[in-house]
């Protein structure tokens, strides 16, 4: 009875580990790698210029970014910001929902969460996914995101790079996102092994111990 | 020095019973010594206990109701090591009732809810039942879509209760009961500020403190009639000359030191998932809540987390119309009913022996596909009710209630039970 | 249950052992709990050094700035103002800035980067009132400082405290220093804060 229903316990794990993902099957795999600070400047770079003029990040800080990106306060005040003074202030635009409404049929949504709201693959695959449509009303629609009131900000970057650049630089603004949506990720990992060693050692005397007194019982 | 101490808990002692509560609970209480793995999952709801409590104070410190959504953010940026404190509180929630099933489990496999200790039963379905509120109501503090949409249905619930329970609380505009009940959970019109503050004060203090209250009356009531054990045996109608059971060993130092190393192991677990996967892809923490609540979008997939999977699935596989009440009616009662009818546990199991081990192949299997039942339910609560899930959730449905109505009540009569043996087997 | 043979030694090693590592633990996991009461990001933001333009300030005159919730000083002390410093020196409680109420390099007899401007915490060390500014002589302050008007303490025109008034100690002199000739920066040292 006891091993049958440790296995009923267990057996259930792969259904819950498969599912809640939902349908990112015909998604486009992102390159992530949240260790490649080259990769992240130049989407950094790319985000601020190319996006930031209607999507903020209202819940990072200049400062914390350029201190994770390995960008000096200097560096990221001078070429990264168009908008604050402080380099603790939060990555906001001038954009009001309002103005968003009037433009776009729709504000344009904070990217903070985006990563986590979506998916890194959701968002590589819309960056990459634009095509042209006359019928839309800034002749271009997205396999991903079909009818989609933005337009094509980086249809002049996609017509002068070569495909291969053009996704590179997509999978950077990506990867950027990606940092956006939790910039501790890289820390927590890195804590994690810590406490799990720890564990594992207070695990040897705790286990020596109840062995020993345990010796008492028959 | 010691003679200081000494004296000062002699002090003590004499105006607080604390080295009489000391031996009644721990160095004399006797517990059987052949408890098993099962037996882990009571001090590791403990654990989580204290884990929630500390974590929760802590997040409470820095949460603000009027910005649940701008407030959690910042408690995972701005706040020094609040991202730890916050997926601790997360994730310790999941975990929460993950041991309290796996213990709610083993009372079913070893009728730990018979006689004597239907109280201990009855309060542990309560501290379970405070639980559920307490889950709902923190899940719906973050203020992200599926916290609103998710707490827009459970309210909505009800708008299915037919008759007046409460006619002094209905607005004189409200259509019905329903209406006026929801407006007044709401404290407003929709869901809103009004309703998250509602919501803090109850998830930050009111349940805790019936938890705590509960949780305290729980183990009193089980130090008072004593532990069950795998073989159901009674190990206090075995004493010695000395009035101690014969198969019992002191909780202290003996099941202190043997739930340490269950306790580590259990936190090993615990932090993989709080520092590797503290959404669980998106068991614990939902995409849909990483995008503040929007009233006016409903997510594409509204599903309860985890935990109420089972009794979600119940509500939504109710279809009939009986008796002039309607199926939203039904379904309410289905869910109701699936949670009271663990209450009446120790009274429906009608079969002369407690633990699995010596009863019969029907009660076995019986239990058995029980568990299979409530874990597939589960997971069809959080999946699409669509065509082949809803038909297994009927059927489901059914099988939950006739086990405890049918199975439970009659199978010792259909089975020929192992005898019970006098003393614990196995073991040391 | 039997106790015979039990080896003592290796219990007492072994509770020990497995308390050290556990307490070691224990305190590990409160680093979190204590840290998360330290100002967060949103705090540090808004507490961040502020720039103070004193180009446009008047011989004599006071700027007022605000820090971290605290008024911030800025005076633009006259060559009078400054020669007169050292005259009461005999009625001062700390004339020599002994007590750490400045950053090392406004330890002077001035107690300012530079002898033209005093920068200042406007809070008096008694029980936390802002002083008034006396830019002229008065009966209580001879050559003009600070007067405190909740209990009558009175400070030099180095915030320096005379004898015989409730506040304890000097007024305290913030971290800076100078982005420019006439921009100081108060909260930060990464400026110039030599004269």
């Amino acid at each position: 009875m006891k091993k049958l229903a440790v296995a009923l316990l267990f057996s259930c794990l792969p259904a819950f580990a498969s599912a809640a993902g939902g349908h990112d099957a015909e998604l486009e795999k992102a390159p992530v790698n949240l260790q490649d600070k080259v990769s992240l400047q130049n989407g950094a770079k790319l985000f601020v210029n190319y996006c930031m003029g209607c999507h903020s990040l209202e819940y990072l800080r200049y400062g914390r970014m350029g201190e994770d990106l390995g960008i000096s306060d200097e560096l990221t005040l001078k070429y990264l910001n168009f908008t604050s003074e402080k380099i603790g202030d939060p990555m906001k635009n001038g954009m009001t929902a309002e103005n968003g409404k009037d433009w776009f049929g729709n504000p344009p949504p904070d990217l903070t969460l985006a990563a986590r709201h979506r998916s890194p693959d959701w968002i590589y695959s819309y960056l990459t996914g634009f095509y042209e449509d006359e019928s839309r009303p800034y002749g271009y629609n997205n396999h991903v995101f079909p009818s989609v009131g933005m337009p094509h900000v980086m249809a002049g970057m996609q017509e002068t790079l070569s495909e291969e650049e053009f996704e590179s630089n997509m999978g950077d603004i990506t990867n950027f996102l990606t940092y956006a949506a939790e910039p501790i990720a890289p820390t927590r990992e890195r804590i994690g092994v810590y406490v799990l060693v720890f564990l594992a050692i207070l695990f040897v005397p705790a286990y020596l111990l109840k062995k020993e007194y345990w010796k008492d019982v028959h | 020095m010691m003679r200081v101490v000494n004296g000062l808990i002699d002090w003590v002692d004499a105006r607080l019973p604390v080295v009489n509560a000391y031996k009644k609970h721990m160095s004399e209480y006797y517990a059987p010594k052949n408890f098993n793995f099962w037996y882990y999952f009571g001090v590791l709801s403990m654990v989580v206990l204290v884990n929630q409590l500390l974590t929760g104070i802590w997040l409470t410190m820095f949460y603000s109701p009027s910005q649940g959504f701008e407030s959690v953010e910042y408690i995972m940026r701005d706040v020094q090591w609040g991202w730890l404190i916050r997926y601790m509180h997360a994730v310790g929630a999941s975990a929460f009732f993950a041991v309290v099933y796996i213990h709610m489990f083993r009372g079913l496999m070893y009728g730990s809810y018979k006689p004597p200790r239907e109280l201990v039963w009855i309060f542990g379905m309560l501290i379970y039942v405070a639980l559920m509120a307490e889950g709902f109501l923190g899940y719906v503090l973050p203020w992200g879509n599926m916290s609103y949409w998710g707490a827009q249905v459970i309210i909505s619930l009800a708008g299915a209760i037919p008759f007046d329970i409460l006619p002094f609380i209905g607005p004189d505009d409200a259509k019905d009961i329903g209406e006026a009940l929801t407006t007044w959970v709401r404290g407003d019109y929709l869901l809103s500020t009004a309703t998250v503050n509602k919501f803090f004060a109850l998830h930050v203090v009111a349940i805790p403190l019936v938890l705590v209250a509960l949780v305290f009356l729980h183990i009193l009531a089980l130090h008072e009639v004593g532990s069950n054990n795998p073989d159901g045996v009674e190990i206090k109608q075995n004493k010695d000359e000395n009035g101690i059971p014969k198969d019992g060993i002191p909780f202290h130092p003996y099941y202190t030191v043997k739930d340490l190393p269950g306790v580590i192991i259990f936190l090993m677990i615990f932090a993989v998932v709080i520092f590797f996967f503290p959404t669980g892809g998106g068991y614990l923490i939902e995409k849909p809540n990483f995008v503040a609540a929007n009233p006016l979008k409903t997510p594409d997939h509204i599903a309860p987390v985890w935990y109420y999977g089972p009794y979600y699935a119940m509500l939504r596989a109710t279809t009939i119309e009986w008796l002039g009440m309607s199926s939203k009616t039904w379904g309410l009662i289905a869910m109701g009913g699936g949670i009271v009818v663990l209450f009446l546990l120790p009274w429906l199991d009608r079969h002369p022996v407690k633990s699995i081990r010596y009863k019969g192949w029907l009660s076995k299997l019986l239990l058995f596909v029980f568990a299979a039942d409530f874990l597939m339910l589960g997971y069809l609560g959080t999946q699409p009710a669509t065509g082949t899930a809803k038909t297994l959730a009927q059927i489901g449905t059914v099988y939950y209630f006739l086990f405890f109505f049918i199975g439970l009540p009659l199978a010792h009569r259909f089975e020929k039970s192992k005898p019970v043996p006098e003393r614990v087997t196995g073991g040391h | 249950m039997s106790n015979d043979g039990v080896n003592t030694s290796r219990r007492t090693f072994l509770i020990g052992l497995t308390s050290t590592v556990g307490v070691a633990g224990a305190i590990g996991a409160a680093v979190p709990f204590v840290k998360s009461w330290q100002p967060s990001a949103k705090a540090e933001n808004a507490g961040a050094p502020v720039e103070v333009d004193v180009s446009k300030l008047e011989m004599g005159q006071r700027v007022v700035a605000e820090w971290r919730g605290q008024p911030v000083w800025v005076v633009r002390r006259t060559d009078d103002m400054v020669a007169n410093l050292d005259k009461l020196n005999d009625q001062l409680k700390d004339p020599e800035s002994k007590d750490k109420q400045q950053p090392p390099y406004a330890a002077n007899e001035w107690r300012s980067i530079k002898k033209e401007y005093l920068v200042l915490i406007g809070i008096c060390t008694h029980l936390g009132c802002s002083p008034l500014f006396e830019e002229e002589p008065t009966v209580e302050l001879k050559y003009g400082g600070f007067f405190c008007p909740c209990h009558g303490s009175k400070f030099d025109l180095a915030g320096r405290v005379y004898e015989g008034v409730p506040a304890p100690t000097n007024l305290v002199v913030p971290p800076h220093s100078y982005v420019s000739d006439a921009v100081i920066i108060v909260g930060s040292e990464e400026g110039e804060t030599k004269a």
